[in-house]
């Protein structure tokens, strides 16, 4: 089972959640969390241990200027304007490259080869004796995400369960992340900016198919607007986290609510139990 | 004495009566100019709603008209990087006025050089 972590707005506690999640999963079974908050990982700070790494690389094209007659189609067929043939050369911008191929099919010539062009890394860590952290980290200056959550999703392929800690938003990471997800838990507060953008997350894992249900965190007891449309969109209130000192101390300290409070627990492994409901059945 | 044969000018209409654009990867139009002839082609920006890469692609459309230097107010690292490569020489304008205000202020040597 595939369980992703998502919210619209940033902030609200994905993080947290996944993190608490996994933690309470490990004391029982072998769990992998995987952090695909590649521009910003942080599940690390929460589980500190030692990594292995591995680069994540994407294809890119190499011009053989001796073959190259300035045809101009591999130009013309890049959709992204990474590719500018000249008189004298061919001009690639690799970050505007999306690594589709075209450019290659388009050459009748055999000019364009692939090469390797780095992008991130994936590292793996052992933080618990059940529980295996896999970290994309997308180097600096990378526009493009996607291959680096890819590369992390594959680390844990046949791995089961696994926690999938999204990046904010609804964008191509947040879709990268819950392809494939069996469930979604959408983490979200109270607030006005925290109801705007659940009802955007809803909408991504409407159109994706992906089950989900709603988290509520640093509630202030005040929660009948979101409650009001989790129903009106047929989303479950799965867990609903209050609003306290000491929890946002822990949480500052880098500590897990879970650890130092175990009482939380059970309520952790209830949300793990109500994901599985949500799918329809134990996978 | 004019340098320059065949200028192109970012344009927000398709006559040199329209206005300006500033930015050249977004405009909505490249109105070619003769300088000798001052005779005109309006050219449609078909990119300038892409999410990304229009630098290139419009620079691209230049030198596939041999254009040979451009009056813009903005333009953008990768059309720069392409235009220098192609040595197509770069003007600023950015007071507002018509393609045609632009294109006797570039005749008059009224311009600044950007590259």
């Amino acid at each position: 089972m595939k369980i992703a972590v998502v919210s619209g707005k940033g902030g609200t506690g994905k993080t947290m959640v996944a993190a608490n999640l996994a933690f309470t999963l490990s004391l029982t079974r072998d769990t992998t969390l995987v952090d695909c908050d590649v521009e910003e990982p942080d599940l690390h700070l929460f589980f500190p241990a030692s990594e292995t790494s591995l680069d994540v690389t994407v294809p890119v094209p190499i011009v053989d200027e001796k073959i190259c007659d300035r045809c101009g189609k591999c130009g013309e067929s890049c959709q992204y304007g990474a590719l500018t043939v000249l008189k004298d050369r061919v001009l690639f911008f690799p970050e505007l490259c999306h690594s589709c191929g075209g450019c290659t099919l388009a050459c009748d010539k055999g000019a364009i080869k692939e090469g390797k062009m780095r992008v991130g890394q994936v590292t793996t860590s052992h933080p618990l004796p059940r529980l295996t952290l896999i970290t994309g980290i997308l180097d600096e200056g990378k526009p493009l995400a996607t291959p680096v959550i890819r590369a992390a999703k594959e680390r844990a392929a046949w791995a089961d369960p696994v926690i999938l800690d999204s990046a904010p938003g609804t964008a191509c990471p947040v879709m990268e992340t819950l392809d494939g997800s069996d469930a979604c838990i959408l983490v979200t507060e109270s607030t006005p900016f925290g109801l705007h953008d659940l009802r955007l997350a809803a909408d991504v894992v409407e159109m994706l198919g992906v089950p989900a249900g709603v988290v509520i965190n640093r509630s202030d007891g005040n929660d009948g607007t979101t409650r009001e449309l989790c129903e009106n969109r047929g989303l479950p209130v799965l867990m609903t986290i209050p609003f306290e000192r000491e929890i946002a101390q822990i949480q500052n300290q880098g500590r897990l609510l879970c650890a130092v409070r175990p009482s939380w627990q059970k309520d952790f492994s209830s949300l793990f139990s109500e994901c599985e409901r949500i799918t329809g059945g134990v996978r | 004495m004019v340098e320059w044969m065949k200028v192109c000018i970012t344009a927000q209409g398709p006559t040199p009566a329209a206005r300006v654009e500033e930015r050249f990867g977004r405009a909505p139009y490249f109105i070619l100019m003769d300088t000798s002839t001052r005779s005109f082609e309006a050219l449609e920006n078909r990119y300038a709603e892409a999410y990304g890469g229009v630098g290139p692609k419009a620079a691209q459309l230049l030198i596939a008209h041999g254009v040979e230097a451009l009056v813009s107010g903005q333009v953008g690292g990768n059309a720069r990087d392409v235009l220098a490569a192609a040595g197509i020489a770069m003007y600023v304008y950015r007071a507002g006025g018509t393609v045609m205000d632009a294109f006797e202020k570039l005749i008059g040597n009224q311009l600044e050089r950007a590259g």
